[in-house]
């Protein structure tokens, strides 16, 4: 047993009391083991001490998404947070940042508060997962038996179906913040569930209705933060990459971002040279292929320019190593035959395009962090199209 | 106030298949849940779903392990057609979108499960209910033009006119605290087990038999409720699940000297047993001291091929590591048999009718009987898909028959009278409501559990009508009408309170040992005597007990090893 103190933001929509009206802060002593969670903290404190602190809650097992909060600014679960953990996490940031060593408990971001812990998710994640249509469209009726599809098929969707709706990844996304009416990273990888799937028949109905919403799948800017916060490893930034990859590389769809372009721009860069050239990149990306080069449309013309200021950062901060670098032509070559090997993994991996994920893999997704951290700041980030 | 041929209380999976099998008949529906929909605990089934699919398999072999999981107290009608209609159920819930795992041939693929002679258990990694109950929500979208929603409302009661037909339902919007009278030609119960009444226990915190209390109150028979499972691998002290699942793909159980001690007990089907069998035999290692010092045997995962383990049971790597603080793919893990489902409830036949017109129940509210004294693991999904179809499909036919009945008018009066005077208790003299929470689950965890007597189930029986006597007191904290939860836990325990009541009384009364219930006094299955359901309804203020017979068509009770 352990005590802790949990510093709880608050807001009780019909107290009367003068410093209770609008949201304020509450701390809480409680006793517990330091391997019970956040929530079970919360619960001690509402049944002993003050049962008008409401929170969500039901599993309390991380299964049935009902306890997603804020625990030291970081959007999780109360039931997968454990007690010590957090409070080795408060103490942390005390060190750093002055203040008490408190366990930190907010409502989810991005959403109205209704009373305390309870969020409005149904104006801020259900409306938009409605959004996508979100169930099986298959093409005809169904078969006798079972559709048979490949098995790694099944296995590849499974890392979207192991979403529980929990809204922590929809609380941190920062392009939400920016752009409320953003479709959220949620809805995008429940979006993907159903591109991903081969039963169903609309795969490219979904990704073009995706890629025409402004506030669709190139809203999203590779921060990141909705893969911290996912709970189930469902990593909705990498589902939302992949439903642009399946836009642009089997469906033809045109991004007006030019994300897509600047995405292929590097496999070819790669595939090329092996390893990044820049000074390529930039120019693939707008105005790609032999016709772009010589004949660059307006539009990648001002987005060439446009990127300078990232170059320029990239050079201040050593992502672009050198000025040289930009240069066309002094990109140095990979020793022996490496090339060959390379392109040799680019024929692989066009013979087998079923990208799996996590859940195949399993070691708590190194690999597949790895190949996401590969790619720059986005380009959609931006101002890039006039 | 809103009025709906068909009204369904509880979105679990249950609740969903009938809303969806009701609409598809053409009729208005209202679905009700407490909670958001997706948050129904049916989300936590992780292992799987029965069905005799495969061609070398049949329904009669699937029929018999369940009626010998039963312990023989299964009506064996109502398993048939569980059984029978198994394959089909698989294959609709396949063509609207669940990724059930596949064999390398691109077909369905199933693993094994504990009582079954077969490897029948179809699943999605392991989180089957999760994956199957995400795609009955997707359909309700589908349908939302026909099926409307009341997410986050509370049913509080039934109500019933002056014929004792059951006419629709009292409800309290959670969000603003307001209370409305649904009208209904049909009422469909869906809203799921009791296991709240012990800690701890696997299930949900929203478990709380409320349903059963709610039917039970307006004059439904409850049975079977004695048959309490306990789960052989949950986590000591958070009551946690480990999925049979673990011991599907070939996890061994070891006492602390590291025998394998199943060996003693089922030395066919080892730690692959029905769930009583393995549980009493946990039970016995931990009792006799061949357990560890925390009261606990050991589940060990190692012996999985580690590559096997992340693909079928990342679930409980994950519950291992958040919850536990073990890698179960390399060291094993420590676990004890603790509350998990509630094979009695409100009496049902084949078609979800209860004996109040008008009125069903299907799932884990309802008791058929498919599961007698012990459900197979795998079946209860099965069970809630199967009768929550047939009860939404006779349901809808029901109120194509029925105008809409007669609510009293006193009905709303009374209902917000009874949630004012619970906010008006006061605080000198009274318990807190989590205290009785507390007490009644530490007594039922002690004395109404794996192993019972007559002295401890009588005791535990005076310790609840003294706790009911206390809740009517028991006071709360919150006095507002938004989200107040508070409320809403003193209306639970009181459900809860008689859920346990009724518990009680018929593990007094079964004075032998089948299934679940195992009487340390009367240690024998006595056929003779008490092959027969116990049922128990509300007398005027009190409970009664009565008998009915059970279902017996073609497997005639035997000794039961495994
Ligand atoms: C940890 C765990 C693992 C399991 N694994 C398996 C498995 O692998 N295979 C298997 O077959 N079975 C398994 N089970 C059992 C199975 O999950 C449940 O029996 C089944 O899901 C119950 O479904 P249901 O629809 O009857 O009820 P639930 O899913 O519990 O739904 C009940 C619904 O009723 C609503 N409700 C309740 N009270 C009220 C009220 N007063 N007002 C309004 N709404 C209300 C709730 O909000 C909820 O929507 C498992 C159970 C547990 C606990
Ligand atoms: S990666 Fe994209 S979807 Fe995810 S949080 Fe960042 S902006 Fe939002
Ligand atoms: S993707 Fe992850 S964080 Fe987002 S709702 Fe689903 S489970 Fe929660
Ligand atoms: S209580 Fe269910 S996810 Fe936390």
């Amino acid at each position: 047993m352990s005590a802790y103190t949990l510093k709880v933001r608050r807001y009780q929509p019909e107290a009367e009391e003068d410093d209770k009206r609008g949201a304020y802060w509450e701390t809480f002593d409680v006793e517990l083991d330091p391997t019970l969670s956040v929530l079970d903290g919360l619960l001690q404190a509402k049944n002993d001490k003050d049962g008008t602190l409401a929170v969500r809650c039901s599993c309390r097992a991380a299964i049935c998404g009902s306890c997603g909060v804020k625990i030291n600014g970081q959007s999780t679960l109360a039931c997968k947070t454990q007690l010590g953990e957090a409070a080795e996490e408060a103490a942390r940031m005390a060190r750093n940042g002055g203040g008490e060593a408190e366990i930190v408990v907010e409502p989810m971001g991005n959403m109205p508060v209704i009373k305390d812990l309870v969020t409005d998710m149904e104006s801020t994640h259900w409306t938009k997962f409605r959004r996508v249509t979100p169930w099986l469209l298959p093409s005809g009726p169904p078969p006798e038996r079972e559709y048979i599809v490949p098995a790694e098929s099944m296995v590849d969707v499974t890392q979207s179906v192991a979403c529980i709706q929990c809204g922590a990844c929809v609380s941190s996304c920062l392009s939400m913040e920016a752009d409320p009416d953003f479709i959220g990273p949620a809805a995008l990888a429940k979006a993907y569930r159903f591109v991903g799937d081969p039963r169903d028949g609309q795969t490219t109905e979904r990704l073009y209705d995706l890629a025409n919403d402004p506030h669709g799948m190139y809203d999203c800017t590779h921060c990141f933060s909705c893969i911290d916060a996912c709970p189930k490893g469902v990593a909705p930034m990498n589902q939302i990459m992949r439903l642009r990859r399946l836009a642009g590389d089997d469906h033809g769809i045109r991004d007006v971002n030019n994300g897509h372009n600047h995405e292929m721009a590097f496999v070819k860069n790669i595939k090329k040279k092996g390893t990044l050239d820049e000074s390529l990149l930039l120019q693939e990306s707008y105005a790609p292929g032999v016709k772009g080069k010589l004949m660059p449309r307006v539009s990648a013309i001002k987005g060439l320019l446009g990127s300078i200021p990232t170059a320029i950062r990239g050079i201040k901060t050593g992502k672009m190593r050198s000025v040289p670098k930009l240069i066309p032509g002094v990109h140095h070559k990979l020793p022996g035959d490496a090339q060959g090997h390379v392109e040799e993994i680019y024929e692989r991996a066009e013979e087998s395009k079923i990208q799996l994920n996590l859940y195949i893999i399993g070691e708590g997704g190194e690999e597949d962090h790895a190949a996401e951290e590969v790619e720059p700041e986005s380009v959609s980030e931006e101002p890039t199209t006039a | 106030m809103p009025e709906h041929d068909v009204l369904v209380i509880g979105a679990g999976l249950a609740g969903q298949r009938a809303a969806l099998a009701a609409a598809e008949k053409g009729v208005s529906v209202g679905i009700i849940s407490k909670v958001h929909p997706v948050r129904s605990h049916s989300n936590a089934a992780q292992g799987g779903i029965n069905a005799a699919l495969d061609v070398d398999d049949s329904w009669e072999s699937h029929a018999f392990d369940t009626i010998k999981g039963s312990d023989y107290l299964g009506d064996q009608d109502a398993i048939e057609v569980m059984c029978r209609e198994a394959p089909e159920e698989l294959l609709h819930l396949e063509h609207i979108g669940v990724t059930f795992h596949r064999n390398e041939k691109g077909e369905l693929g199933t693993r094994a499960f504990g009582g079954a002679s077969k490897a029948r258990t179809y699943y999605v990694a392991d989180i089957t209910g999760q994956a199957i109950m995400h795609v009955l929500y997707e359909q309700l979208m589908k349908y939302s033009e026909q099926i409307d929603r009341y997410e986050e409302w509370f049913t509080t009661d039934l109500a019933i006119d002056e014929e004792g037909r059951c006419v629709g339902a009292v409800t309290r919007n959670i969000k603003d605290g307001t209370t409305e009278v649904f009208k209904a030609k049909s009422v469909i119960l869906a809203s799921g087990g009791n296991g709240q009444i012990w800690q701890p226990t696997t299930n949900a915190l929203i478990c709380t038999g409320d349903g059963i209390a709610m039917a039970y109150r307006a004059g439904a028979t409850l049975m079977d409720m004695e048959m309490i499972q306990y789960h052989p691998t949950t986590l000591a002290g958070k009551g946690f699940l480990i999925t049979e699942g673990a011991r599907g793909e070939g996890a061994h159980l070891l006492n602390a000297k590291g025998e394998r001690f199943m060996e003693k007990y089922a030395p066919n089907k080892m730690e692959l047993a029905s769930r009583d069998v393995v549980s009493r035999a946990e039970q016995t290692e931990i009792n006799e001291g061949r357990g560890f010092p925390d009261g606990t045997v050991a589940l060990d995962v190692t012996v999985v091929p580690r590559k096997r383990i992340h693909e079928a049971l990342r679930e409980i790597v994950l519950v291992g590591r958040d919850f536990a603080g073990v890698d179960i793919t390399r060291e094993p893990i420590h676990i004890k048999p603790g509350n998990h489902y509630t094979m009695g409830g409100v009496k049902t036949d084949i078609w979800g009718r209860t004996n109040v017109p008008g009125l069903y129940a299907a799932g884990e509210v309802a008791c058929v009987s498919v599961h007698g004294g012990n459900r197979l693991g795998a079946n209860s999904l099965l069970d809630t898909l199967i009768f929550g179809r047939r009860s939404g499909e006779d349901g809808a036919q029901h109120a194509k028959g029925h105008g809409f009945g007669q609510v009293s008018r006193t009905v709303l009066s009374d209902a917000e009278a009874r949630v004012d005077a619970i906010i008006a208790r006061k605080h000198e003299g009274g318990r807190r409501v989590s205290e009785i929470k507390a007490e009644l689950g530490k007594t039922m965890d002690e004395k109404v559990a794996v192993f019972r007597d007559e002295e401890g189930i009588q005791s535990a029986l005076e310790i609840v009508q003294r706790l009911k006597e206390e809740a009517t007191s028991a006071y709360i904290d919150d006095r507002g009408t938004v989200f107040n939860q508070d409320v809403l836990g003193a209306i639970e325990l009181q459900n809860m309170l008689e859920n346990a009541e009724a518990c009680c009384m018929a593990a007094l009364e079964r004075k032998e040992s089948r299934g679940a219930q195992y009487r340390t006094d009367y240690p024998e299955r006595n056929d003779e005597e008490w092959l027969k359901h116990i049922d128990v309804s509300m007398n005027g203020e009190g409970p009664e007990i009565s008998y009915s017979p059970v279902t017996i068509t073609d497997w005639q009770p035997q000794e039961r090893t495994y």
